[in-house]
């Protein structure tokens, strides 16, 4: 893990520093032009005058002891920002996965055991519109919908869950859904490709060959056993969409990690940028590490390997 | 889905038939809400508005982004304002009076009112006037002042009395009013200042109409009324909150379903039709030149742009008055003008900016001086970057006018669209050969609208992007600078535009944006200006429910 999290750091600070774009001069853009004697001096304020080996080491350094500095646009703690953030975008994308698991798994599997019939052809129009239509755009028709209807819109502010329960699902629940319904596409898909391969083994046909109930057949020896890719796509997504709903945030105006990571990337805020990125990154090795374990539970052959 | 899809698409087109091209103008009940009606104000609720963006800082002193100033000027008070109601004209703030100005016009004596008090009770005297203004005039090291440059003329600032401000300048100067006025510089506390001067960048405490309730970054900024406000009977209202909400189509929908009522930038005349035929008289809308406009800044540095004639040439391929009207009803530009607003104290009039080559009204003929200039500049068949920033309104739309209309000259330009850190570092590096630039201001005040055509390694470093030096644009600037009589100092504004955009053509402007602020017609007592950075404070609003 850490030799992970250290590659990626170096790579987002080199990557950050070849783009062009100076965060002062983006500070002062909002009206008239700044002299350059302002953008000099707050440059050297900040320290972005010195060399890049002196910025990477103190960095680095600062990395180490989990303290990763000030916003260079804020100066606040990085920590501060991502703390605030951090929790939105990890409930969107929690309900986003229930809703997704809820209607991919029995979807995915009354696909494969309806194979070929109409039931299999709606549940297969339906998950390929779910990979067609970008959730951003459902999440806008979502919202004209309620507004021209209804004359409502989800809430602007968010609240916490804890604060007030319900105003925080009437936020939370629509980009959940716009998000929800692309995510359960890609796991119908892979539920039902994966169902299909899992009742052609030998072991399903005996099994039914000893009278087992069908719905025994296909719930213990079926889905069981074809879970595994299912819930690597699952977690894949779920980290995903921690860092990666962009759009649907802005469209719903939550204040999530992906917002903030744009903002920083078009701020030019390093110190944040390389944060997000370093936070984005552990949430991926620690989803797939808890994956692995997952499949030592699903699957006895592994957990006994 | 598809029923999701079919509904929205039917609810969208079964509204109200729009009338006119577009751009339905605003009903005079509308408006009429809005405007001074005689209605008696009604004290009590809370304002909701959108603010579109965050400030990096709260200090006003070192920021220039309207974010900062939508969110933080209801807690301020300034030396001098905008008069609400006429806001063309210098009224006092917490200044007593309006200055007394010696006879040979250099030492400015202000009166302070002695009925001010902080938001955290303290007294406000001159000290505190004299801090704020030392901090902006003379930034001590490691402090920022981004408007320090349009200072330049004040010698020295002192505090007679506990009562009393006065400012010694250098030479008379024509606009020293409107610096004192200026929405940036926001009052504070001298004691704070001492204790340390960065305290403002992160905390609040004015002497505004509004105390600082709360900020949750990315979220909201709330205020509640000051009950010790030097105005007796305001604000009106109880409390505001700014939402943050930089999503467009999320901004529309937040005034539709009523969850804000107004945006106080500006809103594109797509999102005012939307909302008009949305709300009908639920809508007010109120309109105004703005002072902001869009620049084609050519390299000098650059072959061919160093040719005065290749710089004409392309101003004279533009044909402005059509592009107004047709872009109008798409973007939030409209009005052909010079280097001042149109329709502005100092703007020339249309009579005499016709004469200028560019801004005529024969668009073919200019077009045919456009190409004889260009062939006997060697440029016939010319062809460039053109460098833009990656904002649709209005940058997007105006280069594609441009593009088009250099197209009928036998020009080529390529639109480099870049996002604005990277087009920022192309354009103070010099590392483009045309570009699209801006510039806003918070009042009709020539030293503030010349400053980026002064000599690039003079004052106009880091502001002049066409990167050229003209010691006799810079003296006719200096002139108009020192010139007290209105009338003459308009006299010089408008050779200095002949000169610079007709003659030189270094960097000429395109279409002056244009202000559109619909908004729920329960608030009253709101005048729209020519900026969004003056008349923030709320100090005049009120709502009718």
């Amino acid at each position: 893990m850490i030799p992970t999290l250290v590659g990626v750091g170096i790579l987002t600070f080199v990557l950050m520093r070849l783009v062009p774009g100076d965060i002062v001069a983006l500070r002062y853009a909002g009206a008239t032009a700044v002299p350059q004697d302002v953008i000099d001096r707050e440059r050297h304020i900040l320290g972005l005058d010195r060399s890049m080996p002196e910025q990477f080491a103190s960095w680095m350094a600062g990395a180490a002891r989990l303290d990763f500095g000030q916003s260079l646009w804020t100066d606040r703690p990085v920590t501060e920002e991502i703390r605030a953030r951090f929790g939105v975008s990890l409930e969107v994308a929690i309900l986003a996965t229930l809703i997704a698991v809820t209607l991919a798994v029995p979807l995915g599997v009354l696909a494969a055991v309806k194979q070929d019939t109409w039931v299999d052809y709606a549940v297969r129009v339906f998950s390929i519109g779910g990979l067609a239509m970008p959730s951003f755009w459902l999440g806008i028709l979502l919202i004209l919908l309620l507004v021209v209807t209804i004359r409502w819109a989800p809430p602007l502010i968010f609240v916490p869950f804890w604060t007030d329960p319900i105003q925080n699902v009437l936020q939370v629940l629509w980009p959940a859904l716009a998000v929800g319904y692309r995510y359960s596409a890609v796991t119908t898909r892979m539920t039902r490709s994966s169902v299909l391969e899992v009742l052609r083994e030998d072991y399903v046909r005996t099994a039914r060959a000893k009278g087992v109930r069908e719905s025994l057949v296909v719930v213990r020896h079926a889905l069981r056993n074809s879970l595994l890719p299912v819930i690597t796509v699952i977690s894949l997504e779920f980290a995903f969409l921690i860092g990666g709903l962009v759009v649907t945030e802005q469209v719903f105006n939550l204040n999530g990690i992906g917002k903030l990571l744009v903002d920083a990337v078009a701020h030019r805020d390093y110190n944040l940028v390389q944060a997000i990125v370093m936070v984005l990154a552990f949430v991926f090795v620690f989803i797939n590490f808890l994956v692995d374990l997952l499949y030592g539970v699903l699957d006895p052959r592994i957990r006994h390997a | 889905m598809i029923v999701i899809v079919a509904l929205v698409l039917s609810a969208c087109s079964g509204g109200q038939p729009q009338t006119g091209t577009g751009s339905p103008a605003p009903s005079a009940a509308a408006t009429g809400a809005a405007l001074p009606t005689g209605e008696t104000p009604k004290p009590g609720g809370e304002l909701t508005f959108i603010v579109t963006a965050e400030p990096p800082s709260f200090d006003g002193h070192s920021q220039n982004t309207f974010a900062m100033l939508h969110y933080t000027a209801p807690h301020y008070s300034l030396l001098y304002r905008l008069d609400p109601a006429d806001l063309t004209k210098i009224v006092p703030d917490v200044a007593a009076d309006m200055p007394q100005i010696s006879a040979d016009k250099l030492v400015w004596t202000i009166p302070i009112r002695k009925d001010v008090k902080f938001h955290s009770g303290q007294q406000l005297t001159s000290a505190d006037v004299l801090a704020t203004y030392n901090k902006i005039v003379f930034p001590p090291s490691g402090v920022t002042s981004t408007r320090q440059a349009v200072y330049g003329v004040v010698d020295k600032i002192e505090a007679p009395d506990a009562s009393t401000i006065k400012f010694t300048l250098k030479y008379p100067s024509a606009s020293f009013q409107a610096s004192l006025a200026s929405p940036w510089n926001f009052v504070y506390s001298a004691d704070k200042l001492k204790t340390d001067i960065h305290w403002y960048e992160k905390n609040v405490d004015g002497t505004g109409p509004f105390v600082f309730v709360e900020y949750q970054k990315g979220a909201f900024w709330s205020g509640k009324k000051n009950p010790d406000y030097f105005v007796k009977g305001r604000p009106y209202l109880d409390s505001f909150k700014a939402i943050v909400v930089s999503d467009t189509n999320r901004q529309t929908t937040a005034i539709q379903s009523k969850q804000a009522m107004i945006e106080f930038r500006g809103f594109t005349p797509q999102q005012r039709d939307t909302l008009s035929r949305a709300l009908g008289q639920d809508l007010a809308i109120q309109e105004a030149p703005w002072i902001c406009t869009n620049y084609v800044a050519f390299n000098t540095k650059k072959k061919p742009f160093d040719d005065e004639r290749v710089r004409r040439a392309l101003s004279l391929a533009v044909d402005r008055w059509a592009g107004g009207e047709a872009l109008s009803k798409t973007t939030i530009v409209k009005d052909v003008g010079g280097l001042m607003r149109p329709k502005g104290p100092y703007a020339m009039s249309d009579a005499d900016l016709v004469k200028i080559p560019g801004f005529g009204k024969d668009a073919k003929a200019a077009k045919d001086e456009a190409k004889k200039l260009l062939a006997d500049a060697g440029a016939s068949s010319l062809s460039f970057k053109f460098l833009n920033r990656n904002v649709t309104t209005p940058y997007e739309p105006l280069a594609l006018y441009l593009i088009d209309q250099w197209k009928q000259v036998g020009v080529t330009a390529t639109h480099d669209v870049k996002e604005t850190a990277a087009y920022q570092a192309d354009e103070r590096n010099g590392n483009f050969e045309v570009g699209l630039g801006f510039n806003c201001d918070y009042f009709d005040e020539p030293d503030l609208q010349l400053a980026k055509f002064v000599s690039a390694s003079g004052a106009g470093k880091g502001l002049n992007f066409s990167f050229y030096d003209d010691k006799k644009l810079d003296d006719m600037i200096l002139a108009q600078s020192k010139e007290t009589d209105a009338a003459k100092r308009k006299q010089i504004v408008g050779d200095i535009e002949k000169y610079a955009m007709g003659e030189q053509a270094y960097q000429w402007p395109v279409l002056w944006w244009y202000r559109i602020i619909p908004y729920l017609a329960t608030v009253r007592g709101w005048k729209v200006g020519s900026n969004h950075y003056t008349n923030q404070d709320l100090v005049s609003i009120w709502l009718a429910k």
